[in-house]
C-alpha cells in the first residue's frame, strides 16, 4: 500500500510499510525523537514524537502511515507536551549539560533548544545513580540515562551481542550489563560496538575523546537539531 | 543449587517462556534469586543475564536480595486502609520486631506492604510466603507472631488464618444459571462453529475486564488470521484494587470458565491456552490443576475432546506482582517469560500475541459469559442489560457497607439500587471501576453502571462520609506511580511527579498555581502515555478534582509561590553536624 497522508496541511507520499515518522523525514519533515533511530527496531518510549492521527495521539516513530491520514505534527500544544516530556528526562536524570563532555553534541540537550526549552519546570529527583568506568575505552554515566533503549538494540541488533538491558520497574529504571559482575569491563562490549557510540546523551562515552572538538564548535551550537536529524537520517536510510 | 535448577528446568523443559515459573520457583525455595542461579539460567535457558535480571526486578514478588523465611505482605489497598490496616501493621511490625520494608536480622521474617492482594471484602489482608491471610486483626497477629516465634513451616499453620469466602451476595444471570459440563462445547459443535460465533454476536457480548470490547469480534478478527498457532489467554490478572470477582469464578466456576476458553479454541482454531493468574491467587493454583486434570479425564481437554475433533489443552501460569499485566500485551510479554511491558500496537494481539502468533485475550468474566451463550442463545442474553451494555456485570463491592462481595446486576441498574442492596448509607462517594475508574458523589447515584454510562471492570468501592476524598486519591496516585512499567517518559516520570505534586499539596506545601499545575501534568500524562495505566494514573485526581476543588483550595496556602520542599527540614543535617538546634539554627518557610 502506498499513498499519501498529510502534515500540518503538506501532503506526504509513504510506502508500503512505513511508519508516519519515516514518511515524514523522507519528506524532509522534522518530527521530534529521541528512542527512535532509523535502521532501529522501533520502540516508542521517549513519546516525543507523539503526533495527533486523525484526532488521536499516537507515537509517529510506531504508528504505520496509512492512506488519507491527517497528521498534526506542529501546533503549539504540542510542542509545550514536548517541551514537558523533555524536562521530564531532564529532572529524572543528573543532567549538568555546562561539565557534560557530551554538551552541544547531546540530542536530549538538542531537542531542548529546538522545543525552546528555558528551565527544568519540575522539581529533580536528584536520584544517586553511578557510574561505569571499569572499561579502558568506554564510560557509562547512568546519570544521564534516559531509557532510550538505543545501546540494548544496538547491542542486539547491530553488533549481535547482548551487552546492555533496561531492569527495575517505574521511576527506578536502569540500565544494566551483562557480565558477571554487572562491569562494563567483563562484557563483551568492543569500543568500535555500535551500542558504545549511539547514546544520544551522555551516558555512554569514548573514553579520552571528550574534549577533541571544542564547545562552541559541536553540532547543536551551530545547527538545529531537525536540520543535522533530517540531514543524517536521510543519509542513513540511504546507504 | 545444580541439583535444585536442573530438577524445575526439566519441569520446564528448558523453555525460555517459562522464565517466570521458574523464578517463582527459585524465590520460593532460597527467598531470592541467587546471582548463582541467573547463570545458571541464562547458560541453559541460552538467555541474556540481563532479560532474568530485568524480570526479577520488574515483578514485586521477586528479589535479587534474601527475604525472610516467613515473607509477610500487607495488602495496602484503600479498603485495607479503611479497616484499620495502619495501626495493625504498626502492631505486626513490634510483634514481630521488624521494621516495615526489611528483613529481620535473623532473616527469620521480612515485612513489606504489597498492592491490592483481592481480599478487599474480607480485609485487611495479607499474603504470608504467598498464601493469603484474611480479616487480620490483633488476635491473629498474636497467632501469627507465635507460630513464627515456634519456626512452625506456613503448611501447619491454622487454616482458619487462611479461610478465604467468595460472599455472594446477590446471584443473577451468570450466577444463578449453571451448565452442565461441556453442554457449551456440545451446544456449539451441534449448532455448528459459525452459527455459535453469530449468537455470540447476536448476545452483544463486551469484554468484561472494563474495556468493553466486542467479544464476537475479537474472535472473529483472530479466527480470520492465518498462522501456524493460535492461542487463547484467559486474564486472570485481576489487579485493579477493589476487585475481587475473577477470584470467586475461579474458585466456585472455573469449570465454566475452562469451557469459555474451549469454546474460543474451536473457534479461533488454537490448540493451547493458557490462564494467567495474578501471582497473590497462588491458593487457588492447585484447585484449578485438579479442575484441569479432571476436565481432562472426562474428555473435556486434551486431545478429540468430546469426539469432536478438537485438541485443546490449557495451562496455568502464574504471575508475580504487577499491576500492569493485566494489561493484554503486557500480560503476553509476561507469558513468554519478560518484564510485562505493554507493547506497541498495531499489531493487536489477534493479529500478532502470544509468540507473535494471533491470540485471544479475555477477562475470565467474558469466558464465564461466552460459555454460557453458546448453551442459551445470544437473544437469551441480549434480552438483559441495555442496548449497548447487554447481559449482566458482576461486581466486587467493598468498602463502607453491611455486606462487601458479590452482586450480580443486569447492565443499566442504578448506582443507587446497588448501594440499598448491599447496605450502605450515610455515602460520600464510590469509587467506581477502580483507582483507574471514576470516582461518582452522592449527587450522582441516579447514574447506571453501563458502557454508556459508568464503565466497570467490577470494582465498586464505597466511601462513608467519615472518609477523606484525598487520603483516597494519594493512595490511589501513590499505587500508580508504584505499579508504572516505566517504559515511557509521561508516565515513568509523570506518575512519579504526579505522587510529588498531590504530596506537597496535601502536605501543606502548596500554593494557588500548585493545583493549576497538578492537573495540566493530569492531562499530560493522560494524553501521551502509552498505555491504559499511564492514561487512567491521573484519574483519581482528575475525577476528584473535578468534583471537590474546594477540598484542594483548603489545602494550600494563600500566598502565591510556595517551595516545593520543606526549608526547615532540608537544614536537618547541616544542624545535626553543626550540634545546633537553636532558633537561629532553623528558617522560617516563608519571610512572615
Amino acid at each position: 500500500m502506498t499513498g499519501t497522508i498529510n502534515i500540518d496541511g503538506q501532503n506526504i507520499p509513504f510506502e508500503e510499510g512505513q511508519t508516519i515518522i519515516e514518511a515524514a523525514t523522507a519528506a524532509g519533515v522534522y518530527i521530534p525523537h529521541l528512542c527512535h533511530q532509523p535502521g532501529y527496531t522501533p520502540h516508542g518510549s521517549c513519546k516525543l514524537c507523539t503526533v495527533k492521527v486523525n484526532g488521536r495521539n499516537c507515537s509517529a516513530c510506531t504508528f504505520p502511515a496509512a492512506d488519507g491520514q491527517t497528521v498534526i505534527n506542529n501546533s503549539d500544544e504540542q510542542q509545550l507536551d514536548r517541551r514537558r516530556i523533555t524536562q521530564m528526562l531532564f529532572v529524572e536524570g543528573n543532567h549538568f549539560c555546562p561539565s557534560c563532555e557530551k554538551s552541544g553534541n547531546c540530542q536530549l540537550q538538542g531537542v531542548a533548544y529546538h522545543l525552546n526549552m528555558l528551565d527544568n519546570h519540575y522539581p529533580h529527583f536528584f536520584e544517586n545513580r553511578e557510574m561505569d568506568a571499569s572499561h579502558p575505552d568506554i564510560l557509562i554515566d547512568h546519570n544521564r540515562c534516559i531509557f532510550c533503549n538505543l545501546c540494548v538494540r544496538a547491542s542486539q541488533e547491530k553488533d549481535g551481542k547482548n551487552v546492555f538491558g533496561i531492569a527495575g520497574r517505574g521511576i527506578n529504571k536502569r540500565l544494566i550489563v551483562n557480565s558477571p559482575s554487572g562491569q562494563l569491563q567483563d562484557s563483551q562490549i568492543d569500543v568500535n560496538d555500535c551500542a558504545a557510540h549511539i547514546c544520544p546523551t551522555g551516558a555512554i562515552l569514548i573514553k579520552r575523546t571528550g574534549y577533541q572538538v571544542p564547545i562552541g564548535q559541536r553540532i547543536y551550537d551551530h545547527k538545529d537539531i531537525s536540520e543535522v536529524a533530517l540531514a543524517q537520517e536521510n543519509d542513513n536510510g540511504q546507504d | 543449587m545444580k541439583t535444585f535448577l536442573t530438577t524445575i528446568l526439566t519441569d520446564a523443559d528448558y523453555q525460555p517462556v517459562r522464565l517466570l515459573s521458574l523464578l517463582r520457583k527459585i524465590q520460593s525455595h532460597y527467598q531470592h534469586i541467587p546471582a548463582e542461579a541467573i547463570d545458571i539460567l541464562a547458560d541453559a535457558l541460552h538467555i541474556p543475564r540481563t532479560q532474568i535480571i530485568a524480570v526479577v526486578e520488574f515483578y514485586s514478588f521477586l528479589h535479587l536480595t534474601p527475604q525472610g523465611r516467613y515473607d509477610i505482605l500487607i495488602s495496602d489497598s484503600i479498603t485495607d486502609h479503611m479497616l484499620d490496616k495502619e495501626n495493625l501493621l504498626g502492631y505486626l511490625s513490634s510483634m514481630l520486631k521488624v521494621k516495615l520494608g526489611e528483613v529481620r536480622s535473623d532473616g527469620l521474617v521480612s515485612l513489606n506492604n504489597t498492592s491490592c492482594t483481592g481480599m478487599c471484602d474480607q480485609g485487611p489482608a495479607g499474603l504470608v510466603n504467598g498464601l493469603p491471610l484474611t480479616r487480620l486483626d490483633r488476635p491473629k497477629i498474636d497467632e501469627i507472631a507465635a507460630l513464627i516465634a515456634q519456626q512452625r513451616p506456613v503448611s501447619e499453620w491454622p487454616s482458619h488464618l487462611f479461610t478465604v469466602n467468595d460472599n455472594i451476595h446477590k446471584a443473577g444471570l451468570l450466577l444463578d444459571t449453571p451448565i452442565e459440563k461441556g453442554a457449551a462445547i456440545k451446544s456449539a459443535f451441534s449448532r455448528g462453529l459459525p452459527a455459535t460465533l453469530e449468537e455470540l454476536d447476536r448476545s452483544g457480548l463486551r469484554g468484561r475486564g472494563g474495556a468493553g470490547f466486542k467479544t464476537a469480534t475479537k474472535w472473529r478478527f483472530c479466527a480470520e488470521e492465518a498462522a501456524e498457532q493460535h492461542y487463547v489467554v484467559c486474564n486472570a490478572d485481576e489487579g485493579e484494587p477493589g476487585t475481587f470477582k475473577d477470584r470467586v469464578l475461579l474458585n466456585s466456576h472455573a469449570n465454566q470458565v475452562f469451557e469459555g476458553m474451549t469454546l474460543a479454541a474451536a473457534i479461533i482454531g488454537a490448540k493451547q491456552g493458557f490462564l494467567y493468574l495474578r501471582g497473590e491467587y497462588l491458593h487457588l493454583y492447585g484447585k484449578l490443576q485438579s479442575v484441569l486434570q479432571q476436565r481432562r479425564s472426562a474428555g473435556l481437554l486434551g486431545n478429540n475432546i468430546l469426539d469432536l475433533g478438537l485438541d485443546f489443552d490449557i495451562e496455568i501460569c502464574l504471575g508475580a506482582g504487577a499491576y500492569i499485566c493485566g494489561e493484554e500485551s503486557a500480560l503476553i510479554e509476561s507469558l513468554e517469560g519478560k518484564p510485562g511491558i505493554p507493547r506497541n500496537r498495531p499489531p493487536y494481539p489477534v493479529t500478532s500475541g502470544y509468540l507473535n502468533q494471533p491470540t485471544v485475550v479475555n477477562n475470565v468474566e467474558t469466558f464465564l459469559a461466552a460459555a454460557l451463550i453458546a448453551v442459551q442463545g445470544g437473544d437469551w442474553f441480549a434480552g438483559f442489560g441495555t442496548e449497548k451494555s447487554a447481559g449482566s456485570k458482576i461486581l466486587s463491592i467493598c468498602g463502607d457497607c453491611a455486606h462487601p462481595g458479590i452482586y450480580e446486576y443486569p447492565f443499566g441498574i442504578t448506582i443507587e439500587q446497588i448501594l440499598t442492596d448491599c447496605g450502605a448509607s450515610d455515602v460520600l462517594g464510590v469509587q467506581i471501576g477502580g483507582p483507574s475508574g471514576t470516582f461518582i458523589s452522592n449527587k450522582e447515584f441516579k447514574r447506571q453502571l453501563a458502557f454508556e454510562d459508568l464503565a466497570t471492570g467490577g470494582s465498586f468501592i464505597i466511601f462513608n462520609n467519615s472518609r477523606n476524598v484525598l487520603e483516597i486519591v494519594q493512595n490511589f496516585t501513590h499505587f500508580f506511580a508504584h505499579e508504572s512499567c516505566g517504559f515511557c517518559t509521561p508516565c515513568r516520570v509523570g506518575t512519579a511527579l504526579l505522587k510529588k505534586q498531590l504530596d506537597k499539596i496535601l502536605d501543606g506545601h502548596g500554593s494557588s498555581g500548585d493545583v493549576v499545575e497538578l492537573e495540566s501534568l493530569c492531562q499530560l500524562v493522560k494524553s501521551h502515555s502509552h498505555c491504559g495505566l499511564g492514561q487512567t494514573a491521573a484519574n483519581p485526581i482528575l475525577t476528584t478534582l473535578q468534583r471537590y476543588p474546594d477540598l484542594y483550595a483548603k489545602r494550600l496556602k494563600t500566598i502565591s509561590y510556595e517551595p516545593g520542599f520543606d526549608l526547615d527540614g532540608a537544614l536537618a543535617i547541616a544542624r545535626r553536624m553543626a550540634h545546633r538546634n537553636d532558633a537561629g539554627a532553623h528558617l522560617s518557610q516563608v519571610e512572615d
